[in-house]
């Protein structure tokens, strides 16, 4: 099964743009980067994160702590799927209470993913504040979430995908649309 | 994506290094989890998992406990001295009235070698082997592993000596199924009336004199002699086999200066295992331990993955049974 590209939604320039805008915004927003602890989640976000965290770094000259999540074990929809999606590590080693933290994913779509996550954080201590941040914001929410932070806001139909790729793990920065394999 | 294809956890006989590595990769990032706060995640909430254990357990009940409690299953036992077996009801009955209750896996020890193969053609729920007869204990020979490969990364070409009852041990036996598909070198030492026949064949070297085997060993895995069985005369004293078989420093000095030592417990110090050793720099004891716990979450988050609608039907029904025989 080919999967049909049909657009490039921001490539290597937009990309770096946009999240050096966001941390602008996140200094911005929450005056100051003392209490703000950066967490991706994983796979992509976890990149996102590190490099919002490092323009963070750039732009206030001190250096904001990063964690990860992996939210496999907290997914919804775990008991239907057939294959067992393999778990990466979770790395939460700061103390997260009382911080606020600015989750990093690179696209938010239907909510569950972040719904996870917010779980997960929450196992891990009381954070004063969590933040979203994510690259591409395409619609179709199915949970009450927003992000405080977007790359890219994109209408699409549900028949599309949009596929993110980052240097770290893709060799080349770029976001695609693309039609989704019937 | 390599997936866990069977229902069942019957015993490392048969299972490939892929399926190994998989389970211990898991259970690797399930090892994290007991470190957090808040020591639970909710990858099998709503799951209802039975430990069956017909023979005594500590570790390996309370192991598996907690392995099903991090992972938000609901947990509830049954042990042989409290229930209805003692009003004479038969394996099958037992088993089939606690199905009737729905319950999603079942974690059975058995002093009968087979009992859970036999209620894993029976039964819808997965059956996880905590140790049957002298068969197979297979989630202590994959947490063996798993330490040994957490200090190594690799097993393979390295020597690791098994020494003690290697006959009536199932620890035994699923170390060396496991250890032998992995790549490692098995040595087994014992005295000859606790040594199976033919055990060549499984791809292991019989060693029957304690010096020699341990020559060389990057891992001695001391298995404990089961008090139990002294009425049976297999040796004539505890002093003696202390004397002949027992791992001291002395005998240690023989092995490589980094060799890890291994004891799955409960330790008889002072017979199979000397005091200085046991508490000693190289002893992993502990963190075997620790790793059963990871491993078991491993396993039960596996099988249970496993367990799609589609497997409803009684025709696939009948090929995951299939899969899992060897």
């Amino acid at each position: 099964m080919e999967i049909q590209h049909k657009a490039v939604l921001m490539d290597r320039d937009q990309i770096r743009r946009a999240v050096k805008r966001i941390a602008h915004e996140i200094v911005e927003r929450n005056a100051g980067v003392e209490d703000i602890v950066v967490v991706g989640i994983r796979r992509r976000g976890v990149y996102l994160a590190d490099r919002i965290a490092g323009y963070i770094g750039q732009i206030e000259g001190y250096q904001v702590p990063t964690g990860i999540l992996d939210i496999t074990l907290y997914r919804d929809d775990f008991q239907q799927r057939w294959q067992t999606p393999h778990i990466g590590v979770t790395e939460i080693k700061v103390d997260i209470n009382d911080k606020i933290i600015i989750l990093v994913d690179d696209v938010l779509y239907t909510g569950r993913t972040v719904r996870a996550a917010l779980d997960e954080l929450i196992d891990f201590g009381r954070p004063r504040r969590i933040q979203l941040a994510v690259l591409v914001d395409r619609g179709h929410r199915e949970f009450p979430i927003k992000a405080d932070y977007v790359g890219k806001n994109v209408p699409t139909s549900e028949d599309e995908l949009v596929e993110v790729h980052l240097s770290e793990l893709d060799e080349i920065d770029e976001v695609i649309l693309a039609e989704k394999p019937a | 994506m390599i997936t866990l294809k069977r229902r069942h956890l019957l015993g490392l006989d048969g299972m490939s290094a892929n399926e190994i590595n998989l389970i211990l990769d898991t259970a690797e990032s399930f090892k994290e989890i007991s470190e957090r706060p808040v020591k639970k995640v909710p990858a099998l909430r709503g799951k209802t998992i039975a430990n069956l254990f017909f023979e005594p357990s500590t570790r390996t009940r309370l192991s598996f406990e907690l392995a099903e409690k991090r992972l938000s299953a609901d947990a509830v036992n049954f042990s042989a001295s409290t229930s209805s077996v003692k009003k004479g009801e038969t394996l099958r009955d037992t088993a089939e009235n606690i199905q009737a209750m729905k319950v999603d896996m079942l974690v059975m020890r058995h002093g009968a070698t087979g009992a859970p193969h036999f209620l894993s053609q029976i039964l819808d729920a997965s059956v996880i082997n905590a140790g049957d007869g002298t068969h197979e204990h297979p989630t202590q020979g994959l947490l063996d592993i798993f330490t040994l490969r957490e200090k190594w990364g690799d097993l393979k070409g390295r020597k690791v000596v098994i020494i003690g009852d290697i006959m009536h041990s199932r620890v035994a036996r699923s170390n060396i199924f496991g250890l032998v598909t992995m790549g490692a070198n098995v040595t087994v030492c014992g005295p000859p009336t606790m040594m199976p026949p033919h055990l060549d064949r499984l791809g292991v070297t019989v060693e029957p004199y304690l010096r020699e085997a341990v020559e060389g060993a990057d891992a001695v895995n001391v298995l404990r002699i089961q008090l139990e069985r002294q009425h049976t005369s297999l040796f004539p004293s505890l002093d003696e086999y202390a004397r002949v078989f027992g791992v001291n420093d002395d005998v240690l000095k023989l092995a490589k200066p980094d060799c890890i030592v291994m004891h799955p417990g409960p330790m008889n110090r002072g017979v199979e295992i000397s005091h200085d050793v046991a508490d000693g720099e190289r002893a992993v004891i502990l963190e075997q331990v620790t790793n059963g716990v990871a491993v078991r979450m491993a396993v039960l988050y596996l099988l249970s993955g496993g367990e799609a609608p589609e497997i409803k039907s009684e025709k696939s029904e009948i090929q995951a049974v299939a899969d899992t025989e060897v």
